[in-house]
């Protein structure tokens, strides 16, 4: 593997939804393709809708497929729980608090 | 691969499906809001789906899929059949006729659907329901005791169309009213079809999702959950203890890989691993062992027991027979009848062949068992012909589309009316005439009809009137076309004929005369040459292709009132009636339809020394000494006789030795060596053994002219 680059990191403030994923995907796209290790930081996420969490997904294989390093951090409440609900916290693989709200039974993700 | 002959199978259905598709296409375009009608567009979509996915054509399965969502939903009442969506069915089901063409061919892409195809599904689906239902596919909510997945959840997949987020909705919000009804045991979001980057688009949706769900709630509550994304999202809804076929069905519904989806139900609890694996391996054994009934494979491994697969497989077999009653018809290979008829042809010379050493054995017991004999072959005759014929309404029934489709470019209102459909000829026949008649109508609507405001202003009505008809008239089947248009114009036609020097300016003509020249090759009189006519070829090739057929057309017009074209065919072109003619030591036989007249040479030609004419009552009349054109040996008679023929607008003599009368021919074709000999259409055998040559006498007409240029 090549010298990698100095980690670079975003971060998404606001909302990460249908309105927004547009411009976001320019955005990320740009900032995978400047580093070899990069860090989405989530924590600044308000809002995060069904188009949003398809971006992420995009993006991470995205990464994937050119052999790159990508962490989500500091994922807010409501990543957390929407992560949780998809049952796509085990896809994505980075740590995160894990809270049940919408599953009575145990889970094994 | 697919084995050739199952896709040929494959082809041959869909069109025939297609057809009936396009057929009831039209009438409910036209205005009918049947239900009837409605179930059999959708029964045709279903069903091609049904078999495109048996040969994982997956881009017609696809397409088809969303044919069908819009057809179920016009079903269920949830959309209006307007003629706007009967017209985008129809394009539909041309892209449809497309792709069957290209599976035809050999051309099918099997990866994906191009444009046109993403295009017309996006059209399809932009179709919004007028009074929103669930659509929910079928799942059986009564079932058996036994073979049943032990889950007490429901199943619910999920995946929803590329359009759900920008028509404003965000699939887990519904998945968030789903918590009303019941409790998601597991969930799982499947992201495998949100493409690579570049493909991406961030605000379609490729999201799926496989529910697990605990719920007292009934299945209509569920459902009901999902009326507003109904439109977009494929729903699959399985009650707890649903049956492992069920399952199976689901997973060949779904798009995914199977392997990954029995995974994914596994680990939503809703299988277990066992049922999984179980289901997997039949489905492999499926795949492997295309021919078998699924049935087999399930009743092999025990997994479904007996009574319930002999149930379902009399449900199957009902469904077969209905299909069957519905068109009572055998599909024979073209070739077998071929066959089959080239065997009755030899069967009735060989019967001329006993009759004859019956009658010159003179035993009359044994005349009279070969006669017995010889009516028995004639009627084995018959109906092997009639197995040959075919009714000429399914290629009139063709036109109603080109009608449409020719209106719509003229932005002309026809209306088509067809009569006598059900008159039955030879279908070599049917095949070619189709290509002529649709020249013929087009031009109908083009040339004949007049537009709306001119038919007003002439006290018709506005819609113009094409009728097709069809009867049999002494041994022959007459077409028409007729259109209560503007007629003829004979004055241009005239004109036009003269400046074009088909005929000379002082010529005498009759109307009728006049209106047929229309039929000469390079006419056209049409002001404005349109996309469909009027370039100036078309009718002499119309005439052409009919003749080839050893018909003629001719044409007639009352001016202001309407024209009609007259297409008169022979019903078959296995057998024809002939006439014997003895040349030298040979015999030929002329088609007795070209015969006008026997008469006596001597009698008319004062030239002994083989002139190139003769005047027979005042009129000029070439003849040619069939002799000398096939160089035929043998002693020359005293007596010859010229057979007047007539080809096209012409007539001509053949000079012959002996006339022997009319004979019932049975034409073979010659071989391939033969090809450029013009002047014999083919030959027969005669009772005597003799072979007997085939005189065409265009061809032997056109040869002669070439050797005298």
């Amino acid at each position: 593997m090549k010298k990698k680059q100095q980690a670079q990191r975003i971060v998404i403030t606001g909302e990460l939804t249908i309105y927004t994923v547009r411009e976001l995907k320019d955005t990320l796209l740009d900032g995978l393709l400047l580093t070899e290790d990069l860090e989405l930081d989530l924590s600044k996420v308000g809002e995060i809708d069904a188009a949003g969490l398809q971006l992420l997904v995009m993006i991470k294989q995205e990464a994937a497929v050119a052999g790159k390093v990508l962490r989500f951090t500091g994922h807010s409440p409501v990543v957390v729980e929407l992560l949780d609900f998809s049952g796509l916290a085990g896809f994505f693989g980075d740590p995160l608090l894990m809270i049940c709200p919408f599953t009575a039974e145990g889970k094994s993700s | 691969m697919i084995p050739d002959e199952y896709l040929q199978t494959f082809v041959i259905e869909c069109n025939e499906l297609l057809e009936e598709m396009e057929a009831a296409l039209l009438i409910v375009e036209q205005a009918a809001d049947d239900p009837e009608i409605i179930n059999a567009i959708f029964r045709a979509a279903h069903t091609i789906k049904g078999s495109a996915g048996i040969f994982g054509l997956d881009p017609i399965v696809a397409f088809t899929h969303a044919t069908e969502t819009i057809l179920d939903r016009v079903r269920s009442g949830e959309i209006l059949m307007t003629s706007a969506l009967a017209a985008l069915l129809i394009d539909a089901h041309d892209y449809l006729r497309l792709l069957i063409q290209q599976v035809a061919e050999g051309s099918f892409s099997l990866s994906e659907i191009d444009d046109q195809g993403v295009n017309l599904i996006a059209r399809l689906e932009a179709e919004k329901p007028s009074d929103p239902v669930p659509v929910v596919y079928q799942s059986k909510l009564e079932r058996e005791e036994h073979d049943v997945v032990g889950t007490d959840h429901w199943h619910i997949s999920l995946r929803f169309g590329t359009e759900v987020f920008r028509n404003g909705m965000d699939p887990f919000s519904f998945l968030h009213c789903l918590v009303t009804v019941g409790t998601i045991v597991e969930l799982v979001t499947l992201v495998e079809a949100v493409p690579v980057a570049e493909d991406m688009d961030p605000e379609s949706c490729y999201l799926g999702f496989e529910i697990s769900f605990s719920s007292n709630a009934n299945k209509l509550a569920i459902e009901s959950i999902f009326n507003f994304v109904s439109s977009d999202c494929a729903i699959h809804i399985l009650p707890p203890h649903s049956k492992t076929s069920e399952y199976q069905q689901l997973i060949l519904d779904l798009p995914e890989q199977d392997m990954r989806l029995g995974e994914i139900l596994v680990k939503c609890g809703t299988l277990t691993p066992n049922e999984l694996e179980k289901i997997l391996y039949l489905q492999a054994k499926q795949r492997d062992e295309l021919a078998q009934p699924i049935g087999v494979a399930l009743v092999e491994s025990q997994l479904v027991s007996s009574p319930v697969i002999v149930a379902a497989l009399e449900k199957q077999q009902q469904i077969k027979d209905h299909k069957k009653t519905e068109a009572s018809l055998i599909r024979v290979d073209a070739e077998k009848l071929d066959e089959l008829i080239n065997l009755v042809g030899e069967l009735i010379i060989a019967g001329a062949g006993t009759s004859l050493i019956a009658r010159r054995a003179k035993m009359a017991d044994l005349v009279e068992s070969t006669e017995t004999l010889s009516r028995l072959v004639e009627e084995v005759r018959d109906s092997a012909l009639a197995l040959r014929m075919v009714q000429i309404g399914g290629t009139f029934n063709r036109f109603q589309r080109v009608v449409r489709d020719v209106s719509k470019e003229l932005g002309k209102d026809v209306e088509l009316l067809i009569s006598g459909g059900e008159t039955e000829l030879d279908k070599t026949v049917v095949e070619k005439i189709a290509d002529p008649l649709t020249h013929l109508v087009r031009n109908s609507m083009d040339h004949g009809i007049e537009a709306a405001e001119l038919r007003l202003a002439r006290g018709k009505p506005a819609k113009g009137t094409l009728k097709l008809n069809a009867y049999h008239d002494a041994g022959s089947i007459v077409i028409e076309v007729i259109d209560d248009g503007g007629g003829l114009d004979k004055g241009k036609i005239l004109n036009k004929a003269i400046e074009r020097g088909l005929v000379s300016e002082n010529a005498n003509l009759s109307d009728k005369d006049i209106y047929n020249l229309i039929f000469e090759a390079g006419f056209s009189t049409a002001d404005n040459v349109s996309n469909l006519s009027g370039r100036g070829v078309g009718m002499d090739v119309v005439r052409r292709n009919i003749q080839d057929l050893r018909g003629t057309v001719d044409l007639d017009s009352i001016p202001g009132q309407g024209s009609i074209v007259r297409i008169r065919l022979p019903l078959t072109l296995a057998i024809i009636d002939g006439f014997m003619v003895g040349v030298g030591n040979a015999i030929y036989v002329i088609p007795l339809d070209r015969v006008v007249e026997c008469v006596e040479l001597k009698a008319w030609s004062s030239d002994q020394n083989d002139g190139h004419y003769l005047s027979l009552r005042g009129e000029v009349l070439p003849y040619r000494r069939l002799r000398d054109h096939f160089a035929t040996e043998g002693d020359r008679v005293q007596r010859e006789n010229i057979v007047v023929v007539r080809y096209g607008e012409y007539k001509a003599g053949l000079v012959v030795d002996k006339l022997m009368g009319e004979f019932q021919t049975v034409i073979k074709p010659l071989g391939q060596l033969f090809n450029g000999e013009k002047s014999i259409g083919g030959f027969t055998i005669l009772g005597s053994g003799e072979v007997a040559l085939i005189v065409d006498v265009p061809g032997l007409m056109s040869q002669v002219e070439q050797e005298r240029t």
